[in-house]
């Protein structure tokens, strides 16, 4: 986007990663058949991007199904309802959160004059980088009898733990998700519907009300619908605030059992539940999907005076100390403890290794495997391609300790050597976080015009000369940052790398985890910023850059 | 009579849907080699659709393309885009964004035909321009690139989609004359979509109406022009007064006199005259009484009230200037009779008194 001319238009928005967000094909549109039929081998290429996960998973449902009746009493008895309760409060109560901070930041920053929207648009998006268990690293070490609270103040406070820690961890783990799509919503959003709302007498907040929020209404759902997701499918946070969800309990079972069926049954019960909301979402979302993409006019900023402003700023201000300053500060004082301690401290230089070779090729497979099935979606459209991207979508949507135990289970009976292979580890990253290039690379995709691919062909360039000369160049930015954003996750991922990881294969993420769940704060804490340096890279790419790259 | 050469194109009842709606509906088309027929119809009726079937880019539902010797679509085959020899222009001229002018018009060349490039840059006037790039270049010069980059690898035959819509009215008048000239100097067979009637009588050799996903007149511009097929098609290529009339044995009586017929009908008919075959003769006693006038300089129209309270307009040289209440006898060129539901019956026009 480009700055209008007159002023400081809000840059807050990441192009690539809200193209991920706003990605779950929308359902009641109805395609027609228009072209040629896309070739067999595009055909091939798109579908197998459905075979690493769909298999194991597909194995797995199989199993379950056909398990003895005792398998599943696991999933009848009273604790695995108060599991499902738990999950369910959790998952409620950290959307409810993420939807409300990601709304006000978003309207704060983009339609108020409170001033510096991109450096406030940053800040939002920058706890984006850190993993919800870093954020539950860093809250259990400033509190707590030994924490770094009780150290300046002499005040005992109890450890931030359990539902409230858990809420905390992944509240700020997930907003950044609503507030991006909010927030670009909201600048394309065509100003004169809130203007004639306020010509009839409405004020700002019945406008709010009754105008805008029902034009964010797909966006904002989209935000909240990936907060519930990722709450459901979180491992790292809950299972360092010791709070029962059922990722940790599932992990229990399958570590503490030589029998996998019942983690098997509890995983295909999170699945269920992971597309209930999904189907939930998309059923609700029904035809409001249709709001204005007129960026013509610049929206009127309402003005924030005195009181008011200050509310705004210390809102915004909180947000950005928990989600950015805070763990920052808290995991520097724990190395700094640390080394005046006498610990040991230095760099896991291994797991390092392991953590940037594994991102990368996850990043780099999964920009490959998303060109078929972008350009399946974007100049072969049908039901057919929409419901390959839709599965796409699904396996992003899937819990990933539920895939990893299925891959696990499947790689054990059926694969042989590459059970335990950092080969299948890599593929199950990309096909896992497959969504996110897809996403970025279909803007990108959606931006040029396919006349330029016809003229390529009339040239006489067959399919593959054309993707090489004429699509990729023109989407190498939507992949790169499609690739970034996979990177970025894969970096921060915990339960599937725990189960599928090769004897040996360490990455940051598993040495935090490990570390912190066995109270060794200082090493943990020196594992996390190595973590968010590695991570800055790609931040830099997906979320300070892309005004300067656009402008 | 010499045989008739092979066409360039041959398109044989193609259909196509999309859906519930009808973009082709057993199409025909032939085009002879080296000759620039123009596809003309109003916006949905099918037109390109026709091209991007022809182009490869949609596959018929039914039907044959054949291009030169070749069949390129037919049942049981479907040559894909690159090996038809087509050159495409595209409305929106889908210059590749990334490549500079020299590279663009290379793309459908081996490495080896440098020095085609720079014959199509000269073709097309824009030699020394190789090394801009395409955003650098004005809207003209964009559609410059656009056909030479088509016409570079020597194609069958070049399609272009509306490729003077995109060009501010001066620019296109100029384009067109432009785009002739090159097409017939390059000896190119082409066929080019248009909803511009003007468009298509100035540019091609060819004409096909188009409505519906069918051609319903194929001729020579001043033919068409002259013998529409149908009202509708006078509608479509002109102004046009239509009036009622009936015909009787060797002779068809309109308001505006009786003109010798030659047709089979007999009763009512239609009766379709150009404004240009009408000449308005200052006379007391005439028949005709001056209505209004628009003058537009080179020429103007005239609006004519007949004895029974019709209007009919004419257009005539800027002079005589006629005044509202001005009384005049009609002198006729020509009238094309239409009867009845049996549209493509052939018309036949009275020689001028």
């Amino acid at each position: 986007m480009n700055d209008r001319p007159g002023g400081a238009a809000p840059q807050v928005q990441s192009p690539e990663i809200g193209g991920v967000l706003e990605a779950p094909p929308g359902s009641g549109k109805r395609y027609e058949r228009t072209g040629r039929a896309a070739p067999p081998w595009l055909w091939a290429a798109g579908l197998l991007v459905l075979v690493p996960i769909g298999v194991p998973v597909a194995s797995m449902l199989a199993r379950v199904l056909g398990a003895s009746d005792g398998a599943w009493d696991v999933l009848f008895n009273a604790r695995t309802a108060e599991l499902v309760l738990r999950s369910a409060l959790l998952t409620l109560l950290v959307t409810t959160a993420a939807t409300v901070i990601g709304i006000a930041a978003a309207w704060i920053i983009v339609r108020t004059d409170l001033g510096a929207p991109r450096l406030w648009g940053v800040l939002m998006l920058l706890p984006l980088v850190i993993p919800s268990y870093v954020f539950a690293l860093s809250f259990l070490a400033a509190t707590g009898p030994r924490g770094l609270v009780a150290d300046l103040t002499g005040i005992a406070v109890p450890f931030l733990d359990g539902l409230p820690g858990a809420w905390l961890a992944l509240t700020l783990s997930t907003f950044p998700y609503v507030f991006l799509v909010t927030a670009a919503a909201l600048q394309r959003l065509d100003p004169a519907l809130e203007e004639a709302a306020r010509g009839l007498g409405a004020s700002t907040w019945r406008v709010f009300r009754t105008v805008t929020l029902p034009l964010l209404r797909p966006a904002v759902g989209a935000g909240a619908l990936l907060a519930a997701l990722y709450t459901l499918s979180d491992f790292g946070a809950v299972s360092l605030m010791r709070f029962d969800a059922f990722t940790r309990v599932i992990y229990a079972q399958y570590a503490g059992r030589l029998d996998r069926t019942p983690a098997a049954v509890l995983s295909i019960a999170l699945i269920v539940i992971a597309l209930g909301i999904l189907w939930a979402e998309q059923r609700t979302r029904g035809r409001a999907s249709h709001y204005s993409h007129r960026p013509i006019r610049r929206p009127t900023r309402h003005r924030l005076e005195g009181r008011r402003r200050a509310v705004a700023v210390l809102f915004l201000g909180t947000i950005a100390a928990l989600g950015v300053i805070v763990p920052v500060t808290v995991l520097v004082a724990w190395v700094v403890r640390g080394i005046d301690a006498g610990e040991q401290i230095a760099v896991p230089w291994n797991a390092v290794a392991g953590s940037v070779v594994g991102s990368v090729l996850a990043a780099v497979l999964a920009m490959a495997a998303a060109l078929p099935v972008v350009v399946l979606a974007v100049r072969y459209r049908s039901r057919r391609t929409e419901a390959l991207e839709r599965s796409v979508y699904v396996m992003f949507s899937l819990p990933h300790i539920t895939v990893a135990l299925a891959v696990l289970i499947f790689a054990v009976r059926y694969l042989g050597p590459l059970y335990q292979s950092l080969a299948l580890l890599v593929v199950i990253y990309a096909t896992m976080f497959l969504a996110q290039a897809t996403g970025a690379a279909k803007a990108s995709l959606l931006q040029v015009d396919p006349h330029l691919e016809e003229a390529a062909r009339s040239l006489g360039k067959g399919p593959f000369r054309v993707l090489r000369d004429v699509t990729i160049p023109l989407i190498w930015r939507g992949l790169l940052a499609g690739g970034a954003l996979v990177f970025l996750t894969t970096m921060k991922e915990l339960p599937a790398t725990l189960l599928l990881r090769p004897t040996g294969f360490e990455t940051l993420a598993v040495r935090i985890w490990a570390a912190a769940d066995e109270l060794f704060y200082a090493r943990a804490a020196t594992a996390a910023l190595v973590l968010l340096a590695v991570s800055a890279v790609p931040a830099y790419v997906l979320i300070v850059r892309p005004k300067d790259a656009t402008s | 009579m010499t045989t008739a050469p092979e066409p360039a194109i041959h398109c044989h009842s193609v259909s196509r849907r999309f859906g519930s709606t009808v973009a082709l509906s057993e199409f025909e088309l032939v085009v002879a080699p080296g000759s620039i027929l123009s596809l003309l119809g109003p916006s949905g009726c099918g037109k390109t659709t026709a091209l991007r079937v022809i182009a490869g880019f949609e596959d018929p539902d039914s039907g044959s393309v054949t291009i030169g010797e070749r069949t390129v679509v037919g049942p049981g085959v479907s040559l894909p885009p690159e090996r038809r020899r087509v050159g495409m222009v595209f409305q929106d001229y889908a210059l590749f964004p990334h490549m500079s002018v020299a590279e663009n018009v290379a793309y459908g060349l081996s490495s080896g035909e440098l020095g085609r490039v720079y014959e199509v840059l000269e073709l097309v006037g824009l030699a020394g321009m190789g090394d801009r790039m395409p955003y650098e270049l004005s809207g003209g010069e964009q559609q410059r690139v656009a056909l030479a980059r088509a016409l570079a690898p020597r194609p069958t035959v070049v399609l272009l989609d509306e490729p003077f819509s995109n060009l501010d009215a001066p620019q296109r008048e100029r384009m067109r004359r432009e785009v002739r000239r090159i097409l017939l100097e390059a000896g190119a067979t082409a066929v080019f979509v248009t909803h511009d009637q003007a468009e298509a009588l100035a540019v091609a050799d060819m004409v096909a109406v188009m409505r519906e996903g069918r051609v319903v007149q194929v001729g020579a511009p001043h033919i068409i022009y002259a013998r529409p097929s149908d009202p509708w098609v006078a509608g479509f290529l002109g102004d046009r007064v239509l009036v009622p009339g009936t015909a009787g044995i060797g002779q068809v009586v309109t308001p505006l006199g009786a003109f010798p017929y030659r047709g089979r009908a007999n009763g009512d008919v239609q009766v379709m005259i150009r404004p240009e075959w009408i000449h308005p003769i200052p006379d007391d006693d005439g028949a005709a009484t001056v209505v209004d006038r628009e003058f537009y300089g080179h020429d103007q129209m005239v609006l004519l009230e007949l004895p029974d309270g019709q209007h009919v307009q004419a257009r005539i040289g800027p002079r005589p200037l006629l005044d509202p209440g001005d009384r005049v006898s009609l002198g006729i060129d020509e009238v094309v009779v239409y009867h009845g539901s049996d549209l493509a019956a052939p018309p036949v026009v009275p020689p001028a008194d």
